[in-house]
């Protein structure tokens, strides 16, 4: 690095993008507006299952004001199909999702039509009056209901079965002194980013070109993936990021308006905008969770864990949509979580139903995971009589033991390793801040009418996902540098971040960086933001560019000042050479183009792990339920902008305790969506979690990036089920209640302690 | 008559006539005619809180309120707070607490704010939190928007005082 | 979610926006704060074909405190009633019970009227209402009547309003002084409609006896409600913690919810018995002994 008085690499330096936010001069999708933009609302299927009989969108195409109504027929012979962009085993392939229904509708709110009309009202107006004709269907709402397969090639509804793990499962089970087995299931609910999405779709029918702006995530590979469906290439297309409200796994990727709104637009060959409204996006964007497992585990009786065997079972909704099978598969993968156990066998099973299809949600797979053994950890603690902290930490692997291969979990995927790390350490930690021992004896104890419970869930998490990321840094005549690059920014504060590591690299002032990102038109190439990968790929990616810059700038100097590189020095975007002589970054880029491009490539993941703690009390009358302290603890190996990460963490543990106590998608046995608003779905609000810590710790960076970041984003949720449904059952010991199933509704718990009761009333 | 007419009211300190169908609520109105794109929708059925906008002083959800009902009505925004160049005490208290990361409920959580401040310079933190209970994020998980506010208290005592003065 | 096609009206006195109702018969639909009507027009639950606007009527703003009792117009805001010291000391009741209803931005406008009218069968004032006994003056082209809050609400959302009539104010019996009472009641969140909640207050009698006990509950049935078998058993008794359980017993019996999405009916039952018990033995001051 570069002699600056300070580094910000490190530091928790306000962020860049702030002020713009601040002052309502942000530019998010439904800002924009261009002259003769017409407006897009998209008629959803009001039933589950049904076969199309007949469309009537005259009486719609009467209506003044009204352009088009699109739909299937309107579109191809052969309607589009989205791809699978992640886990593309090939069992999924005939279970992706046509753009727009056709012959038939197979979850309520999938698009049968789109209206472009004047304005948004108007065009929602039209919707009413399109007349549409089905033939009902059974509707599929849960594993093996029904005898009606949803897709005609189709035997039943069983997308996807395997098997896969290490060891001989079967020879640790027959040998163990202790086995249990449990199921436990994970509820299906979703991301709710606060802006929900939208586009703008602008056909240039001379030119032949197309510009959607609104894109985020992944738009280099949505870039190719509308080219392909609309016949163009890939260069006639551009995906234009601009500012995003919140992506959290389930905005970017490829959906069915992805392709519509872009084939509306050249269709009316006029500007189209959609903007998603908040009823359509909790039945139309991704859903996820929503995993059942039936997890065993053998022990020795002093609690050694010698095997884990796990059956996970997805509920993947009514098409497999672009993440595949991501969701379960992580589920199976991180079953075995930090722990040293040497058998294990895993088998995935995923389920079409007549549902909105699934996709990730920040920690996928991860979530329940850690929930599902977590929990049975404590059963099997509390059966062989060990404290749950020494339980833990007997079977936590150990530093000397890394790297310690986990291989074979995902049929997808090559070989893997947890990394670095001291898992041991960090759980220790974590112990001492929730205060496990002055408080351990409140276990279950009844005070003032409240039952307290501590709960504890460890975790590893992977980030950085591969292959690669790319960076442009531009130094601009007037001195100011840009920074390009191809992740994409979902409102995490990654604009702050990438120029953190472009100022220390070149000594040039934050406040004269500026950071483009995401947008097809700024790269060849880019691959976006996923699994916590944008500051582990793309900030290596921006490393690279700037060392390479910072070369660049220094020969630049050499010549204009005479002097040899090793003379110079960089100080506050000034080349300053022994002899005082120097030359300002602005003169330097005046007199020739000085630019470097940058590259990160990596196929190795890396491990961040930590451990979550939650003390609650719960009303055993009512079934509430008070999170009274949070404390989460996780080594990112390495925080570039200690705020940032930090906000990461207490965000994601907050989202994570909507995933515990309130965030639902409730469908009735017709497929019905019961709850699409936000007075029905619920999420946290400022009042419901008030007391919430998250510890970050640098002990142990990766070794696979120059950074030694881990990846931050998404720790902070991933074991927030495992140890909030540990409190709780703690809490609720005493009354014979398990916790198996989330989420933990008052109406939930008070039943549970009702039925113990009931239990223990007829065993007497 | 359902076809659009006239609104005359002021937002951010200067008059503005808005001529709208009956059906436009007020923060469409704002979004669309006058162009206030700070003002974010984030439901529009009056759960999430991003389209709070201040009207004669009192913080209203503004997918819930007609465009017509603001007829002579004084209106502020998150424009009206400070500009990109100038931030208001409270929203550089955002900034200083990381108090933000998408931005997308900001604007409605600093206009929710700022109403409740100028009224009550002195709120704790549990009327705060209680307050700030209607306005959704889904970024931050809460905790550094109330540190923001509990700091940005100080500013509006301040110009009590001067007002008192 | 754009709401639907729709013409709007303000009238300026109470007799042209009872004629304006007239005029148009069913497809008029009055419009205060809006804060239950505009969510259900940007849903399309509702579709009228005019808006009449009252909220700028007169004299429909007020809060006054009389030897009659204490008025509280339709306009008033749950704001008003949360800034009004007075009536917080006049009707200690209504204020502990709207301190629960919704939001800030949403009490800035949500009135009391509307409440009312719209009758949700969680909601906060249309409970205290029935609790409380309080009587409803209604304006139409035909002229005024007066009715209890009781005769008022027919069912979930539904009231004996017609098409042309204003709810114009509501008037709560004058509270006693040293009356003993409390509210409970149980949301999700804060701000959320109940699963269930529980007004409940009674005088104090020369001899330490209850009487005039009035139990209301709110989020059990398809409207607020008073239980009448709860209030003969605290009648005439001292309010131990044997008479409360007997009490939340005999209420547990006297409702029938239903299940939905939010609780199965069971729950609603057996919430509705514990929060009783904690309002009555809040308003006793005594502390029953924590069963489980």
């Amino acid at each position: 690095m570069s002699d600056v008085a300070k580094l910000l690499v490190g530091s928790a330096v306000e962020r860049m993008e702030d002020a713009r936010f601040l002052s309502g001069s942000g530019n998010f999708a439904d800002d924009l507006a261009v002259e003769g933009m017409l407006h897009a609302a998209i008629l959803r299927s009001p039933i589950a299952h049904a076969r199309i009989v007949a469309i009537d969108a005259s009486a719609a195409l009467a209506m003044p004001g009204i352009h088009a109504v699109i739909t299937a027929r309107d579109i191809s012979d052969t309607i589009p199909i989205i791809p699978l962009r992640l886990a593309p085993l090939p069992e999924f392939e005939p279970f992706r999702q046509p753009v727009i229904a056709s012959d038939k509708v197979r979850y309520v709110g999938e698009p049968i039509a789109v209206v472009i009309a004047d304005s948004r009202a108007l065009a929602e107006d039209a919707l009413e009056r399109i007349g549409i004709e089905f033939e009902a269907l059974s509707a599929v709402t849960e594993r093996g209901a029904s005898e009606t397969p949803l897709f005609d090639f189709a035997e039943d509804n069983v997308a996807l079965r395997y098997d896969a793990g290490f060891g001989d499962a079967d020879a640790a089970f027959a040998s163990a002194d202790y086995v249990r087995t449990e199921r436990f299931s994970v509820q299906r609910h979703t991301a709710l980013p606060m802006e929900t999405r939208g586009l703008l779709a602008e056909w240039n029918s001379s030119a032949g070109r197309l510009v959607v702006t609104g894109a985020t995530k992944v738009t280099f590979y949505n870039r190719r993936a509308l080219a392909q469906m609309l016949g163009l290439r890939e260069d006639d297309i551009d995906l234009i990021e601009i500012d995003v409200g919140g992506g959290f796994g389930v905005r970017g990727e490829f959906y069915p308006e992805d392709f519509l709104i872009p084939f509306a637009a050249r269709k009316v060959a006029r500007p189209v905008k959609w903007i998603e409204d908040r009823r359509e996006h909790l039945m139309a964007i991704n859903h996820s969770r929503d995993i059942a497992c039936e997890l065993s585990l053998a022990c020795r009786s002093d609690g050694m864990m010698l095997g884990l065997r796990g059956q996970v079972f997805a509920d993947m909704g009514a098409y497999i949509r672009t993440n595949g099978g991501v969701v379960p598969a992580k589920a199976a993968q991180f079953l075995p979580g930090p722990y040293r156990i040497p058998h294990v066998s895993v088998s995935v099973e995923a389920f079409m139903t007549s549902k909105t299809p699934v996709g990730t949600y920040r920690g996928p797979g991860r979530f329940e995971a850690n929930f599902f053994r977590e929990r049975l950890i404590d059963m099997a603690a509390t059966d062989l009589g060990i404290d749950i902290a020494e339980f833990r930490r007997k079977n936590l692997i150990t530093e000397q033991e890394l790297p310690y291969p986990i291989d074979g979990l995902v049929p997808y995927e090559g070989p893997t390793s947890y990394d670095t790390g001291d898992y041991v350490e960090v759980f220790e930690r974590a112990l001492k801040e929730i205060g496990w021992h002055e408080k351990r004896h409140l276990q279950g104890k009844l005070v003032d009418g409240v039952r307290h419970g501590i709960g504890l869930g460890c975790f590893v998490e992977s980030g950085g996902a591969g292959p690669k990321e790319n960076a442009a840094l531009t130094l601009e005549k007037d001195g100011s540098l840009t920074v390009a690059v191809g992740s994409s920014v979902l409102g995490q504060g990654l604009e702050t971040v990438l120029g953190q590591i472009a100022s220390d690299t070149l000594s040039i002032p934050f406040d004269r960086i500026r950071v483009l990102h995401g947008s097809t038109t700024l790269l060849d190439e880019g691959f976006g933001t996923y699994h916590s990968r944008a500051v582990v790929m793309g900030g290596s990616a921006v490393l690279d560019a700037a060392i390479r810059l910072r070369e660049k700038i220094l020969q630049q100097a050499s010549n204009h000042l005479g002097r040899p590189n090793s003379e110079l020095k960089i100080i506050n975007a000034n080349v300053v050479a022994d002899n005082g002589a120097s030359v300002s970054f602005a003169a330097l880029a005046a007199g020739c183009e000085l630019q470097a491009d940058g590259t990160f490539s990596n196929e190795v993941r890396t491990y961040s792990y930590g451990t979550h703690a939650a003390h609650v009390t719960v009303d055993p009358r009512t079934g509430a339920v008070k999170v009274l302290d949070y404390i989460a603890v996780e080594d990112v190996g390495r925080a570039i902008n200690p705020a940032i990460v930090h906000g990461q963490a207490i965000g994601a543990i907050v989202q994570g305790l909507g995933g515990v106590f309130l965030d639902h998608l409730i469908y009735d046995d017709q497929g019905q969506l019961l709850n699409a608003s936000l007075a029905d779905y619920l999420v946290p609000t400022a009042s419901d979690f008030p007391v919430l810590r998250a510890v970050t710790l640098e002990l142990r960076p990766s070794p696979s990036n120059p950074l030694g970041a881990k990846g931050a984003g998404e720790g902070g949720i991933v074991a927030v089920a495992a140890a909030t449904a540990n409190a709780v059952a703690a809490a609720l010991a005493p009354l014979n209640v398990e916790i198996h199933h989330l989420p933990l509704t008052p109406p939930r718990l008070w039943r549970l302690i009702k039925n113990a009761h009931a239990r223990a009333i007829t065993a007497a | 008559m359902t076809s659009a007419r006239p609104v005359h009211f002021t937002v951010n300190g200067a008059a503005a006539t808005v001529t709208v169908e009956p059906r436009t609520t007020l923060a469409d109105a704002l979004r669309n005619e006058l162009r206030l794109t700070g003002t974010h929708l984030g439901c529009e059925h009056g759960v999430c809180g991003a389209c709070t906008v201040i009207v004669d002083g009192a913080a209203v959800r503004g997918c819930l309120v007609l465009a017509a009902q603001a007829e002579g009505r004084e209106i502020t925004t998150v424009e009206g707070l400070g500009s990109a160049a100038h931030l208001s005490a409270l929203q550089l208290a955002f900034r200083k607490h990381h108090a933000l990361q998408c931005g997308f409920c900001t604007a409605g959580i600093l206009t929710t704010a700022h109403a409740l401040l100028t009224e009550e310079p002195h709120a704790d933190e549990d009327r705060i939190r209680e307050v700030i209970s209607g306005n959704l994020c889904r970024c931050t998980g809460y905790l550094p928007i109330i540190a923001a506010i509990m700091e940005a208290r100080i500013a509006y005592r301040d110009v009590q005082c001067e007002a008192a003065q | 979610m754009k709401l639907p096609p729709l013409d709007y009206i303000c009238p300026a006195t109470l007799p042209e926006a009872i004629a304006a109702l007239a005029v148009h018969g069913g497809n008029a639909k009055v419009i205060a704060g809006g804060q239950s009507l505009m969510p259900m027009l940007a849903f399309r639950l509702a579709a009228p074909s005019v808006l009449v606007d009252i909220g700028r009527l007169p004299d429909l703003k007020s809060i006054s405190i009389s030897a009659e009792g204490i008025d509280i117009g339709a306009l008033v805001t749950w704001r008003d009633i949360e800034r009004d010291a007075q009536l917080a000391q006049a009707h200690p009741l209504l204020a502990a019970a709207i301190a629960h209803v919704a939001h800030y931005q949403v009490r800035n406008r949500g009135t009391v009227g509307g409440s009312m009218a719209h009758a949700d069968p969680a909601a906060e004032m249309p409970g205290i209402a029935v609790t409380c006994d309080a009587m409803l003056t209604i304006v139409g082209s035909t002229g005024t009547r007066i009715l209890s809050a009781n005769e008022f609400l027919t069912g979930g959302l539904s009231t004996v309003l017609g098409a042309d009539e204003i709810l114009t104010s509501i008037r709560l019996p004058l509270w006693k002084k040293a009356r003993r009472w409390a509210f409970e009641e149980l949301a999700r969140r804060r701000g959320d409609f109940a699963l269930a909640g529980v007004a409940a207050f009674y005088d104090i009698d020369a001899q330490g006896l209850a009487h005039n006990a009035h139990i209301g509950v709110i989020g059990v049935a398809d409207r607020p409600m008073r239980l009448p078998g709860v209030e003969a058993i605290l009648d005439g008794r001292r309010i131990d913690a044997d008479v409360i359980l007997q009490a939340a017993a005999v209420a547990r019996d006297a409702v029938d919810p239903a299940d939905d999405i939010h609780a199965e009916a069971a729950y609603r039952r057996d919430l509705l018995g514990v929060l009783l018990e904690r309002a009555l033995a809040r308003a006793a001051n005594i502390t029953l002994p924590e069963a489980a």
